[in-house]
């Protein structure tokens, strides 16, 4: 088990979140930044992990795992997300599909200047496709994730949580 | 080549309690289905998303059988979903797909190397246990009984006559009856699922 200090972001919690929230499918696509949270969810047997090739796989497969009833959330990348805009709109939007995407913020800094382009559209991206979302930084922020589940089954839409842990943990 | 309409009429009878995904076989098999509230004729949501929507059905719902009509435009653009419905090997998935060897929608353009490419070659090396391939409807309509007797994942792929439309997206007749959310809550009311 890694150890994680006050106040950062750790893969336990997030999997809390989850599990709170009655998720039972994972699909995603693994990057660097994630593999903290892979070895747990692999090593949940009430989670189900659906590896994609490409993000935008990841919304039509959501899509249809919600028609079943089941509840999905999405990992990915915010490079993947950008690239997957046709499908978010498509299979998420206008099939009123209530998933939560969980998105690493890649280049994001609080602290000097970003210098990372995959930082600078993210938020406009999200915004142009008017996707509520929630950045979450560090374990206090972790209760925003509930947030989110709610937001997406109350509103029927996706809703973002983007992880910018920009030191330590989950996003490093 | 064969008729889709044809194509969807052979297998009709065989359909039995499935969930049908009619994909672009969606305009013919509104007028053949006997349960539309246990079909998915979502239309083209995004293209190239119906291999892995199906995947998603056939996850959620293991206790019935999932049934998708996806096309070789939509698998070209997401050939990646193959190997991950391999993966995953839903055993009750049936994966058909129409093989019109162009862009029909737009007017009836070529696929990359449209007549060149062994779909069910690719299926088979992504992991799919099973994989047909057909270009005349006798063949067919004799082997749909073999190929929804065994467990899925099994990929079909379907040599089918082109259906090209010319006219301007947005002066052609829509052959939907329900909006594609009506779509999905009448199979959730179909099959007893809650929430949203």
């Amino acid at each position: 088990m890694t150890q994680h200090a006050e106040g950062e972001l750790s893969p336990e919690v997030v999997m809390a979140e989850m599990k709170k929230n009655g998720v039972t499918h994972v699909v995603w696509l693994p990057d660097s930044e994630t593999n903290f949270l892979y070895l747990l969810m692999e090593a949940d047997p009430d989670l189900d992990l659906i590896p994609v090739s490409r993000e935008g796989q990841a919304f039509s497969t959501a899509a249809g795992l919600t028609v079943g009833g089941k509840k999905p959330v999405i990992l990915i990348q915010n490079t993947g997300m950008m690239e997957s805009g046709d499908s978010l709109r498509g299979w998420g939007l206008s099939l009123n599909i209530p998933v939560v995407m969980m998105v690493g913020y890649r280049g994001w800094t609080r602290h000097g200047v970003n210098t990372d382009t995959a930082a600078t559209y993210t938020e406009r991206f999200l915004n142009a496709f008017g996707i509520q979302y929630y950045l979450v930084e560090s374990g206090e922020d972790a209760p925003r994730i509930s947030v989110a589940f709610e937001e997406a089954s109350r509103t029927r839409r996706p809703v973002a949580v983007l992880v910018g842990d920009e030191y330590h943990g989950f996003n490093r | 080549m064969i008729d889709t309409a044809d194509m969807l009429r052979a297998f009709a009878p065989h359909r039995g309690n499935s969930i049908v995904i009619p994909g672009r076989g969606g305009r013919h098999w509104t007028e053949i289905s006997d349960q539309p509230n246990r079909d998915l004729p979502v239309g083209d949501p995004a293209m190239g998303g119906h291999a892995s929507f199906g995947l998603g059905v056939a996850l959620s719902l293991p206790e019935e059988r999932v049934i998708l009509f996806d096309s070789e435009g939509d698998v070209l653009m997401n050939m990646g979903a193959l190997p991950t419905i391999a993966e995953k090997a839903p055993a009750n998935f049936y994966h058909f797909m129409l093989d019109n060897e162009c862009y029909a929608t737009t007017g009836g353009q070529p696929v990359p190397n449209a007549k060149n490419i062994a779909y069910d070659v690719i299926a088979k090396g992504s992991g799919y246990p099973a994989t047909y391939a057909f270009d005349n409807l006798e063949d067919f309509a004799s082997s749909i009984e073999e190929i929804l007797g065994q467990p899925g994942p099994v990929f079909v792929a379907l040599k089918v006559e082109p259906e090209v439309e010319n006219t301007p997206i947005g002066a052609r007749v829509r052959w939907q009856t329900r909006s594609r959310t009506q779509v999905i809550d009448d199979l959730k009311g179909e099959l007893g699922i809650e929430g949203p």
